[in-house]
């Protein structure tokens, strides 16, 4: 890994190590509410907050955690922070937090902000780790902003709400293709994305673990 | 420095410091932010009593729109109204947990699955009180995952259904859900929920499959136990057990208490 300085910590997370195209984290929220661009925005701006927060806090203190109850340290101030996030939802935003319903509580076990906090917040100061969180949000929605922009369009023929193609349902011509409102779709589109995205790196394409043996020849039976 | 971290003292002090440091944060975030967030839950209720009875768009004052709403609180067992409770502010979820203003379903009579039901509720009316175009009532009753809540909508007949939405749901998404598509709950205009005059039972269900006649609507594909649920829940509040007595009121065309008035009036003029 290239040295730590606040901008690498930033710009990795986006396409050199993102966190659901290559570590593969945080997959279930990823599916649930990518199905328009407005929600999966919201979503985003909570995970960055309590990303970056989380990690700054658990910095702070990480001199003074004991290591045999770190990982609980590291939950309750999470957990804190997740329910003043959906608090402030409920408060200004409240169509967009039932919305978002569940998925607002189980950031806590988004494994992208333990993983954060527990790998690099406990390593490192707690400016970095604040950019840190900020760059892993980022990348997070990024992959969630990119998935809920296809979905919504060919789901439901809009982009943030604004219609751009007129669905057949108000009259138009276009047959909105249920299957990208359900999750397995942003299954598929996530898969895209990290073909994408390991072309641009093709560093990332890991080695096979195994060799296929190539079949056993035909022979000749005398 | 690990040794000490370590220690059961450091071990003890740090999370009951931690502990201290976030509660007050959420408490704090909790309290200061409870009256925005109760605003946001009545304005929801509102825009969904706007919503069944087709008086909402997307934009409109809610507050000025429902100015045109009146909040009644009916004694369901006479079918009366009550000035008992102040209609604003009555909790009928409230009142069935009270032994004074709720009463337990056992058995085959508890046919939503509630347990405990109050006696008296808050039902909505649109235009003039006393002889409303609309009347809203709140139901609610056991889905496939938990209690559904929400309100239908009933002309001025006690008889013609406006409409029916749910505020608070926990059915599957994409199947049992679809409660709150707006394509199924077009179907439930102008169904009729009783079969004649004199029926007190409700005739109105969810179909299996597709809806024939008035007192169907078609079933939800894939949602058969949320279907039985409305089914279900619609059974219990229209009939004497819930609302029954006081549709009669409307359905009977005559008002006990405007006929009452009249006579008064009758009487003054002579």
């Amino acid at each position: 890994m290239s040295a730590v300085t606040p901008k690498s910590v930033l710009t990795t997370p986006l396409t050199r190590n993102n966190p659901i195209a290559l570590q593969v984290l945080g997959i279930c929220s990823a599916l649930a509410v990518t199905t328009s661009m407005s929600v999966s925005l919201v979503m985003t701006l909570a995970v960055i907050f309590v990303c970056a927060f989380s990690n700054l806090f658990v910095s702070l203190i990480r001199q003074h955690i004991p290591s045999s109850i770190r990982i609980i340290v590291q939950m309750t101030i999470i957990a804190s922070l997740v329910i003043v996030v959906d608090q402030v939802l409920k408060a200004f935003a409240y169509e967009m937090s039932k919305q978002l319903s569940v998925f607002v509580g189980l950031i806590i076990t988004n494994c992208i902000i333990m993983g954060r906090a527990e790998g690099f917040a406990m390593q490192n100061t707690p400016g970095l780790s604040f950019l840190d969180g900020v760059g892993n949000g980022l990348g997070y929605g990024l992959i969630l902003m990119l998935v809920g922009f296809f979905r919504e369009l060919f789901g439901s023929g809009s982009v943030f709400g604004f219609t751009v193609l007129a669905p057949v349902q108000d009259g138009g011509w276009y047959v909105p293709n249920g299957l990208m409102l359900l999750p397995p779709s942003a299954f598929f589109i996530i898969g895209l994305l990290i073909w994408v995205i390991r072309e641009m790196h093709p560093e990332q394409v890991e080695a096979n673990e195994f060799k296929m043996k190539h079949n056993t020849e035909p022979k000749e039976a005398v | 420095m690990a040794q000490s971290n370590n220690s059961i003292k450091k071990i003890l002090t740090v999370a009951f410091a931690l502990c201290i440091v976030c509660s007050v944060i959420v408490s704090t975030a909790a309290v200061a932010l409870r009256p925005m967030q109760q605003l946001n839950v009545e304005l929801d209720r509102k825009t969904n009593i706007l919503r069944v009875a087709n008086l909402y768009e997307r934009g409109i004052d809610v507050e000025a729109a429902f100015a045109e709403i009146t909040p009644r609180v009916v004694d369901m067992q006479t079918g009366e109204y009550t000035d008992q409770f102040d209609a604003e502010t009555f909790d009928h979820f409230q009142a069935a947990r009270d032994p004074a203003t709720g009463r337990t379903l056992s058995g085959d009579r508890d046919i939503a699955g509630l347990s405990r039901v109050e006696n008296y509720a808050t039902v909505y009316l649109v235009g003039d009180p006393d002889n409303p175009e609309q009347i809203i009532l709140p139901i609610r009753g056991q889905g496939l995952w938990g209690l559904m809540r929400g309100y239908m909508s009933i002309e001025g007949d006690g008889n013609t259904i406006v409409g029916i939405t749910y505020y608070e749901h926990s059915e599957t998404p994409g199947l049992g859900a679809e409660v709150n598509n707006p394509r199924w709950q077009a179907q439930w205009e102008g169904k009729q929920i009783f079969a004649d005059e004199e029926s007190i039972a409700p005739a109105i269900r969810v179909a299996r499959g597709s809806g024939t006649g008035e007192h169907q609507v078609d079933g939800l594909s894939g949602a058969t136990l949320t279907a039985n649920g409305v089914t279900n829940m619609l059974q219990f509040w229209l009939s004497p057990e819930g609302f029954g007595e006081y549709l009669a009121r409307f359905r009977a065309g005559i008002d006990p208490e405007e006929a009452q008035e009249a006579d008064v009036e009758l009487e003054a003029e002579a």
